[in-house]
């Protein structure tokens, strides 16, 4: 027992760990191919993560990063692809924003509302791809990318100044938000202002792991995700399970901007950071679908975007950390799913060999069920992780 | 003619696939005419005049006889008149049948086996090792195959067959080699040993037979079915005017060649597919036992489950299990809302994990632990757990599927004995089988389904799985009664001596 969680923790690892060495080694290759120094550009980058205000920087670009890719993760949990989290978030970033100006409520209230409207400005836009696919069978890649792109019209419509937008300069914006609506950052003094929302996201990863590990619904979901067939043999509603689980993905999508709106910008512009959503499915790739996985994953992210700056002073070019993302995504995807299937083949031979030693539960005599009683209580935590993940 | 009997997980197909150059040796030697040989890969052993017809058809079903015959083997005869003859040839000479321009998707499942063969011997080979053959055939069906080999073997080639229907093995085999747990246990010749004899060689003990001893029968429906009607694409009907009734304590055996409404009927009855019309009620729940039932036409399949549905699928790969899944999360399967799965909204995973580890120890699944993922276990452990998973949440009503299809003997007798169990203490069940000696032994009502319709209904108690068979063709509807059968039966193979 305990050699099969060991295993499925070193295999859990060895999937990511193999896709960043191997795209480590490709950016060193296209470094050597443009004649320059396949080394010192990491040394430059894990120099600059030394630096307290760029770690700050770093965490508060991770908690966008982080909120996004729960959103695409929810989706891939049930092998749903919700392509739409780019959409989702500058929807409701804009809306929120034009909420936050037009509307002043004490902090206590106004907050929650804001958040509200974000949550649900991201569900209704996702919701649309989700009631295509449950009434149409309009599969919800190709409606999420179409819902994108109507999404930058609308932003475009209602940031029009005969609406809600105002200029600002050279800038079209939706007006400072009322700063009760502004959520509270933590001073780190030189450092800089950590952003409050991220610990929101922290709480959002929490809560998406016990739903998905702890709740009935969890377990409906990951099992759509894992088998469509069985699910619905065991009674999960697959129809209603897509919508949900298409509501709940935009609505995490929604809170995706609030970071930089509520913490940072305070109004929504053509300045406001885009392509989050994109960003966010490598994340969750490379996270395995699991909040701590993901956690991990958009701090590298963070780290690649942030400590990249300094490597155009340095002589090298920026470009090489967004090479180093594209490569980290395709090794990630085919290393995965290789480990996958050797760690299947591997346990199934394992369990042959146990069963041929005797190493049965309710065998007589030796390690067999003692053993076995021992170690799931607390194994449980572990194997969780890992179910479903794929 | 040479048969290889053994449990499922014997090493029969590792034997074959290393005969046939699938997997190699570790050590020992395999001799073809008195010469050893070694086999890198099938195209070795195809050279040495040894083909192997797989119990799955290896067809492309969008190409014809001719086309499917002659692919991969392109340079033997080219792809012309040179091929058609020399398939037509073989064909005459060992009565297989085949039409050349025939589309193998036409084709039925004995014609396409018939195709499996002729693609062997058209690539030389004078030893053949048939897998199973005899698994997705009707008894008539499978007459007539032995008749092919027959003519096989009077030609001069040698057959190596691979079954663990004994009554089969024992008809047509000039030699049986029994295997069990990898290695050979006897070698027996047919005339001297009998079915028992045979599967306690196999098994190492008794026999489990299916029969059941004394009827449980009550005149409490659980489960009625009217006139249930489910329409496919196009509006053609996939189930037509189906009716039947299972009581308290009844096993209601259906009969049929796969594909003509089985799954359609499963599904209408778990609700993952609604009737178009028709109703099915079952015995409420809260009134007394006997008190009357209640339409649950309607009702979802999560609802039809909590009440009180078991289900075992036919297909536990698809509907039964998340492979990649720990045996726990299987066990929660299904049974999400329910103890001791979950409480309230929440999992309750340490009662699932308890209930798991007792699941696995009554139903005797062989696992090292319960965190290992359902794919590492074999079919007939995965099988048992499914079986524990059901009947652990005490059904009213049983579907089960195929319960023993792919699982050894012993796990096969240990899921008879668990519904023969659960049927005295009331559990309805619905037995749908390709094995017909397990509906005719498990049974107490037998009905024939064909094109989606019931078209006849059988006492267990004295009819044949022949009489059967030919009902399960279309050849015989109404009630099948085993004295006046014996004219309607389709008698085209008349090979009677292998009572199974």
């Amino acid at each position: 027992m305990k050699k099969f969680d060991r295993e499925r923790l070193l295999l859990g690892l060895a999937g990511p760990v193999i896709a960043l060495v191997v795209a480590v080694l490709l950016t060193s290759v296209v470094l050597l191919a443009s004649g320059k120094s396949p080394f010192e550009p990491y040394v430059i980058m894990l120099e600059q993560a030394g630096f307290a205000d760029i770690q700050v920087l770093i965490v508060n670009a991770a908690s966008g990063y982080y909120i996004a890719a729960l959103a695409v993760a929810i989706g891939f949990r049930m092998n749903l692809f919700n392509i739409g989290v780019e959409g989702q978030y500058r929807l409701a970033a804009m809306v929120t924003a034009v909420v936050g100006a037009k509307v002043a409520l004490p902090s206590a209230l106004q907050l929650p509302v804001l958040i509200l409207v974000a949550a649900l400005t991201g569900a209704f836009w996702a919701g649309i791809a989700g009631l295509l696919k449950v009434t149409r069978g309009v599969s919800e890649v190709v409606s999420t990318i179409m819902l994108n792109s109507i999404a930058t019209s609308v932003i475009g419509y209602f940031t029009l100044p005969s609406l809600f937008g105002v200029r600002q300069g050279n800038n079209k914006t939706t007006g400072e938000m009322h700063d009760s609506g502004w959520f509270p950052n933590l001073d780190l003094g030189p450092a800089g202002e950590l952003y409050g929302f991220v610990f929101v996201a922290v709480a959002l990863g929490v809560a998406y792991w016990v739903v998905l590990n702890r709740t009935r619904f969890g377990f409906d979901l990951r099992a759509t995700g894992a088998s469509e067939s069985a699910a619905a043999a065991s009674g999960v509603n697959a129809k209603r399970m897509v919508l949900t689980a298409m509501l709940l993905s935009g609505a995490v999508a929604g809170l995706a901007g609030m970071p930089t709106l509520l913490n940072d910008t305070h109004t929504y512009s053509l300045s406001f950071p885009t392509s989050l959503g994109f960003t966010a499915i490598g994340i969750a790739l490379l996270g395995r679908g699991g909040p701590a996985g993901i956690a991990f994953a958009a701090l590298l992210w963070a780290f690649l975007d942030k400590a990249s700056a300094e490597l155009d002073y340095r002589g090298y070019d920026t470009e090489i950390a967004v090479i180093m993302q594209g490569l980290i995504v395709i090794a990630v995807v085919v290393s995965y799913e290789a480990v996958r299937r050797w760690g299947l083949r591997r346990q199934q031979q394992r369990v042959g060999e146990e069963i041929a030693a005797g190493h049965v539960i309710g065998a007589d005599g030796d390690s067999g069920s003692s053993d076995s009683s021992g170690t799931s209580g607390s194994s449980g935590n572990d194997s969780d992780k890992e179910v479903a993940g794929r | 003619m040479h048969a290889l009997c053994g449990e499922n997980g014997a090493g029969k197909s590792t034997l074959m696939k290393i005969l046939y150059g699938m997997q190699k040796p570790d050590e020992g030697t395999i001799a073809v005419d008195g010469r050893q040989v070694t086999f890198a890969s099938p195209g070795d052993a195809i050279e040495r005049g040894i083909g192997m017809v797989h119990q799955h058809f290896m067809l492309a079903d969008n190409l014809t006889v001719l086309e499917n015959v002659v692919l991969g083997s392109e340079r033997l005869h080219g792809i012309g008149s040179k091929a058609r003859a020399k398939i037509v040839e073989l064909s005459e000479r060992y009565g297989l049948g085949a039409r050349p321009d025939a589309l193998v998707e036409s084709l039925g499942v004995a014609d396409r086996q018939r195709v499996e063969i002729l693609k062997v011997l058209y690539r030389g080979a004078t030893t053949l090792i048939l897998d199973e053959p005899t698994a997705v055939l009707v008894p008539q069906e499978v007459d007539a195959l032995f008749d092919n080999l027959r003519e096989l073997k009077a030609e001069g080639l040698s057959v190596i067959f691979i079954s663990h229907k004994l009554g089969e093995v024992l008809s047509v085999a000039d030699e049986i080699t029994v295997i069990r747990r990898g290695t050979t246990v006897g070698t027996v010749v047919p005339s001297e040993t009998t079915t028992k004899q045979l599967a306690e060689l196999m098994v190492g003990s008794e026999l489990p037979t299916p029969e059941t001893a004394e009827s449980t029968v009550t005149d409490r429906p659980v489960i009625e079915v009217e006139n249930l009607k489910l329409l496919g694409e196009g509006g053609r009907p996939l189930l037509d005017d189906i009716s039947f009734t299972i009581n308290e304590g009844e096993v209601l055996g259906l009969a049929g060649v796969e594909g003509n409404g089985q799954t359609e009927l499963v599904d209408a009855l778990i609700g993952l597919k609604h009737a178009d019309s028709g109703t099915l009620r079952m015995a409420a729940v809260e009134v007394e036992p006997g008190g009357g039932t209640e339409e649950i036409t309607s009702w979802s399949t999560r609802r039809r489950r909590e009440q009180g549905v078991g289900y075992i699928p036919e297909d536990r790969h698809r509907h039964g299990l998340l492979l990649e899944s720990p045996l726990w999360e299987n066990r929660i399967l299904g049974h999400v809302t329910e103890k001791p799965n979950s409480k309230g909204v929440w999992l309750d995973l340490k009662s699932a994990q308890a209930d798991t580890r007792r699941i696995v120890e009554e139903y005797d699944v062989r696992t090292p632990g319960i965190d290992v993922t359902a794919s590492s276990l074999s079919g007939g452990n995965q099988q048992k757990l499914i079986v524990g998973r059901e009947m652990s949440h005490k059904p009213r009503f049983l579907i089960a599927a195929h319960p023993t299809r792919g699982v050894d003997v012993g796990a096969q007798a240990q899921i008879w004995d668990q519904i023969r169990e659960a049927r005295r203490e009331g559990l309805a069940v619905l037995l749908i089988s390709a094995d017909l000696d397990e509906l005719i032994g498990l049974s107490d009502t037998l009905r024939v389904i064909y094109r989606g319709r019931l078209v006849a209904d059988a006492d267990p108690a004295t009819i044949t799985p022949e009489e059967l068979g030919s009902a399960m063709t279309g050849a015989a509807s109404g009630h099948l009664e085993h004295a006046d059968d014996a004219e309607q039966s389709p008698t085209e193979a008349a090979a009677p001596e292998d009572e199974a």
